[in-house]
């Protein structure tokens, strides 16, 4: 203990000496909450990383910074979609800057390395930020990380029997990158497409993949329509390579596909994007007057922001407002290793901007509505439309807990139900 | 040319001592964070150091065979997710490691070995370019993108692996024994063909010696030498993903010793230190948005301002300190 301590003073005074990069000399005061931050501003989503910021900056704004007299200190970090990156920036964080809570990461094998890192802390908190891996919380999850928007599988709630019954669209080519949040995508379409007696032929590519040539060429010609699980510049790549080719197939998104960082680009991808239909748990055009609020909220407040905000920035904002409503529960009290904290952020209840309820299960895991989706033209903008919506869908897609984890984990291989020939 | 002079040795035990007695003063995060994160990082930057500086040969590949040390010891680990069939102990699985990078160093060496300069430049990236795209595309093995998590590392004296002081000490000492073993090996016969070979390959075969079989020995123990740095990032980074060792871990590896000097082991920890820091705090002290800008400035006005890096750039302003003392000595090519 007094090695400790002499140890801390000697080091702050050596540090703030030897090391002007280093920034120790600050005193963590009690009246400070400091929130850290982790989303990717470099790599396949730094658009949507960029988004996710703007929301948070939002929610930081509207209790003005302070939760009863204590003031928030934000600090943002910044990966690449890499999950050791993530982890070097949250130890960064946890370590050197030392903050209370950190909301982050954006996409799923971040995620996944957060929730082990949480693991190994105490008295800390990770609340996800938009990542949407369902493993994260459905298998070894850990007690410290809290997760208030929906996963990739959820997110795909309806989807798969809309496609089958109202489209009769009886074989799918799968085009989806190669890694765990599309994965659990696929699982959410094709719990239900495959149940219902529909085929998929799946075509995998690694993420950060610029050419589809050779995936175009493999999609088998009595396919019906297209599920593009991409998100990002990939999802762009595909898309345009797919137009130029000529392909007429249609194109059935994943969540992140019909999203504004792909709506507000241009190119010939757009044709194909008019129609498209998807499923997740935002959409452009919702006559919710919370979100017609919110969105109005966001447009003024970010002029050079997107049309319409992110889905990046929605799971961002519902997650950091999750946060704000539990600090605000306890008047900001973080002693006692968060423990009043963390009891107050897992019973929290509230309405995202969607005008979706929220609330999380045993596994810390968000419980809310997913909507179908249509990209619509607005007046020469693209926008998605909500036409059907799945209330409280859970994280097991409403089925018992343990026959859900029977099922296996989402992999390549998980679930399959190819064509028969 | 002897390498270590007197004053060098007492240099060396000075630098010891202080890094030893480090835990004293530093907090946790400087000590695991920074420095034991440049330590481990410096191996695999030592490993093409020790190629560059004595055998002439720059190696993109280093990273790739920390890269199999690391899922080697991940999918042999015991607490891995996914769960292994083959999960041993974490005492075995380490030398296991080691010695698959040992042996992929070797087949690097065996594929590498008619080639030089820009072209040996050229099939070492290829080979770490197709090593890392195989890992991510490889779900039975290597899980894919997602890789292999929570390989925590063994329990040392009653500590998890992953406590700070413990991570530290434990990569100092394998970064002190590598140093050592790379000062004294190029100063056996062996090292001193290796430098014949860098100097004058001709020459060497001339005299009889096998040239091809000291490159394949020296990439070789260039891999043992990545692989324990492997094995050490895997631990700290709880887990391996083909992030881990793609283009951009490459690439990094490579600016740590090109910014340290290539000229001297020493150079390699020295690399990683400044890429730790400024990696680390360069959006803290710079636009969140832009921080990758601040970055490569500095790199480039490292090299600009000294091609055989910060080693270099020491070298010659303790040479005018001292007059011509150091004036040609150290680096080769």
């Amino acid at each position: 203990m007094l090695r400790k301590k002499l140890a801390l003073k000697t080091a702050t005074a050596l540090a703030a000496g030897l090391f002007a990069l280093a920034g120790i000399g600050a005193a963590a005061a009690q009246d400070v909450i400091k929130l850290g931050s982790i989303t990717t501003l470099e790599g396949p989503f730094a658009t949507g990383g960029q988004d996710a910021y703007r929301a948070m900056e939002m929610a930081l704004e509207e209790v003005d910074y302070t939760i009863d007299g204590k003031k928030i200190e934000w600090i943002r970090e910044s990966s690449n979609a890499q999950a050791d990156v993530a982890l070097a920036r949250a130890r960064k964080l946890i370590e050197q800057d030392n903050v209370d809570i950190i909301v982050g990461p954006l996409s799923g094998a971040e995620g996944i390395a957060l929730r082990d890192y949480s693991r190994t802390l105490e008295g800390k908190t990770i609340v996800n930020g938009s990542s949407g891996a369902a493993d994260t919380t459905l298998r070894d999850a850990s007690p410290n990380f809290f997760r208030f928007s929906t996963e990739g599988t959820q997110w795909m709630a309806g989807l798969g029997n809309h496609v089958y019954k109202d489209m009769n669209v009886e074989h799918v080519a799968l085009v989806a990158a190669d890694y765990a949040f599309p994965y659990a995508q696929a699982m959410g379409f094709m719990l239900e497409y495959c149940q219902a007696g529909g085929a998929v032929t799946k075509l995998w590519s690694p993420l950060n993949t610029t050419d589809f040539g050779s995936i175009i060429a493999n999609i088998p010609e009595d396919a019906g329509a297209i599920v593009l699980i991409q998100g990002g510049t990939d999802a762009l790549a595909f898309l345009t390579q797919y137009a130029e080719a000529g392909g007429d197939l249609p194109i059935i998104g994943g969540s992140i596909t019909a999203d504004q960082t792909l709506l507000s680009a241009r190119g010939p991808h757009q044709r194909l994007m008019e129609g498209m239909l998807a499923a997740g748990p935002i959409a452009d055009l919702n006559e919710d007057p919370m979100w017609v609020e919110w969105v109005a909220a966001y447009r003024k407040r970010f002029p050079d922001g997107f049309d319409s905000p992110s889905i990046h920035a929605f799971n961002y904002y519902t997650n950091t407002k999750a946060v704000l409503l539990a600090l605000d529960e306890v008047d900001g009290d973080l002693s006692d290793g968060q423990k009043a904290f963390q009891e107050a952020l897992a019973k929290v209840e509230f309405k995202n901007p969607m005008g979706a309820n929220v609330r999380l299960d045993e596994n810390r895991q968000a419980i809310s509505d997913i909507f179908l989706t249509r990209i619509v033209n607005d007046g020469g903008t693209l926008r998605t439309e909500a036409f059907g919506k799945t209330e409280g869908v859970t994280q097991t897609m409403g089925m018992d807990r343990e026959a859900f984890l029977a099922l296996g984990a989402p992999s390549r291989d998980n679930p399959d139900c190819p064509p028969a020939n | 040319m002897s390498l270590m002079s007197r004053s060098h040795w007492a240099l060396t035990a000075l630098a010891l001592a202080i890094l030893v007695a480090l835990p004293l003063l530093l907090p946790d995060f400087w000590l695991s964070g920074i420095l034991g994160r440049s330590l481990i990082y410096g191996i695999v930057a030592l490993s093409i150091t020790f190629l560059a500086s004595y055998g002439g040969f720059i190696s993109l590949a280093q990273t790739m065979l920390a890269g199999i040390a690391g899922y080697t010891v991940a999918i042999l680990a015991p607490t891995a997710i996914p769960a292994s069939a083959s999960a041993v102990s974490y005492w075995l699985a380490m030398p296991l490691a080691v010695l698959a990078a040992t042996l992929a160093g070797a087949v690097v060496g065996l594929i590498a070995i008619r080639t030089r300069d820009i072209y040996l430049l050229m099939i070492t990236l290829a080979l770490a370019v197709g090593f890392s795209l195989f890992a991510q595309s490889n779900i039975d093995w290597f899980n894919g993108y997602e890789g292999i998590r929570n390989v925590v590392g063994p329990d040392l004296f009653g500590q998890p692996f992953r406590a700070h002081t413990v991570f530290y000490y434990v990569a100092l000492t394998v970064s002190a024994l590598l140093y050592l073993l790379v000062l004294y090996v190029v100063r056996t016969p062996f090292g001193l063909v290796l430098q014949g070979i860098r100097d004058n390959p001709r020459r060497v075969a001339a005299l009889g010696y096998n040239v091809a079989v000291h490159r394949i020995a020296a990439f070789a123990m260039a891999g043992f030498i990545a692989g324990c740095g492997g094995v050490l990032i895997t631990f700290y980074n709880i887990g391996i993903t083909p992030g881990s060792i793609g283009m951009t871990a490459t690439v990094n590896v490579l600016v740590m010793s090109v910014i340290g000097g290539l000229g001297h082991p020493v150079g390699a920890f020295i690399g990683a230190v400044i890429f730790t820091l400024i990696d680390t705090f360069a959006a803290t002290i710079y636009d969140r948005d832009r921080f990758n800008t601040l970055i490569g400035l500095v790199f480039l006005g490292i090299v600009v301002a000294s091609p055989d890096g910060v080693l270099g750039l020491g070298k010659r302003l303790t040479g005018w300190g001292k007059r011509k003392d150091a004036g040609d000595g150290g680096t080769p090519h």
